[in-house]
């Protein structure tokens, strides 16, 4: 199977993302965000960074790179997204996935390994047990995730959230969240379950040189699905 | 060339850490008159003559501020 992991000025995960998805046997190639032909991919990857430097809003410049109406396309046609952090932040901004991501409750820069609860939903990118607690790291200024409470509530309901902050043994507070996200959700995913967006790096922990195994199977579940299908 | 103002403010109940943090600051420096802070962008745009407002209103709604978060108070102050 093969991914695109787009590069926009200022994206600094690419290399992490190519890593890890290389080191789990598949094909991983960079897409530069002024490439408009994604006819070469199984599935696309928005990696972390500071796109465009932030500036306006998190994602907001990078939303309207020639790359993304490709990316929006590839995605209403059912094909697999993910965005992580910085791209997690881009797709809200190009509204594939809802709500947005606040500056962080506490105004810190976070930075940090935590604990996630891996929740029952329809995300095709996942290969985790739900109720699954893996350990991955963070590292974010705007992770603070919102929206209203008739999103919330289809997002509970539908099976989209995906990942939350937790506590250790997996137990939900209110405070779980490092970053003061609603409902403590650290990811989620759109109806269809093909595009999803989170803010931590799985990515960072799948080669176990890099310090842990847990953020393989936020790949590989993606891969068995489309491997079933023949893709 | 016409000169807009734009004001872009979270949206009523978005919470915003920089304005709470401010709040605190000026309880702590004495101000307990001070009840609420919220703070904002502030961006000045030049665009050609007759530009209408609509123009305008349409590059915050596509780029200069997101309308799931944020609202906007776009004001023209004449000619740049």
């Amino acid at each position: 199977m093969r991914f695109g992991v787009v590069v926009f000025p200022g994206s600094n995960c690419e290399q992490d993302v190519v890593h890890a998805l290389r080191y789990l046997g598949q094909e991983a190639d960079y897409v530069w965000h002024g490439d408009t032909d994604l006819s070469a991919y199984d599935a696309i990857i928005l990696p972390g960074g500071f796109s465009y430097g932030d500036y306006i809003r998190c994602g907001a410049v990078a939303r309207f790179s020639p790359v993304m109406a490709e990316v929006v396309r590839f995605a209403e046609s059912g094909r697999p997204v993910a965005g992580i952090c910085n791209g997690f932040q881009i797709l809200a901004e190009a509204h594939l996935l809802p709500g947005a991501l606040l500056r962080n409750e506490g105004l810190k820069f976070i930075c940090k390994t935590v604990p996630l609860r891996v929740e029952e939903s329809v995300c095709q990118w996942m290969d985790h047990e739900p109720g699954t607690v893996v350990r991955v790291p963070v590292n974010h200024n705007e992770g603070n995730f919102i929206c209203d409470a008739e999103t919330l509530g289809r997002l509970n309901a539908n099976g989209q959230v995906v990942v939350r902050y937790c506590e250790p043994d997996g137990s939900l507070l209110p405070g779980s969240a490092p970053n003061g996200a609603l409902d403590n959700i650290a990811g989620i995913c759109n109806e269809r379950g093909n595009v999803f967006g989170l803010m931590p790096h799985p990515e960072r922990v799948t080669d176990p040189a890099t310090g842990g195994t847990d953020g393989g199977a936020f790949f590989t579940g993606i891969v068995k699905r489309l491997e079933e299908v023949g893709g | 060339m016409a000169r807009f103002e734009i004001y872009v403010t979270y949206k009523k109940g978005i919470f915003d850490p920089p304005g709470a943090t401010a709040e605190r600051a000026l309880a702590n420096l004495g101000y307990e008159e001070v009840s609420s802070v919220r703070i904002g962008k502030f961006i000045q745009i030049e665009v050609a003559d007759g530009t209408p407002e609509e123009r305008v209103r349409e590059m915050c709604d596509r780029l200069l501020a997101n309308p799931v978060i944020e609202q906007y108070r776009i004001e023209r102050t004449g000619e740049a």
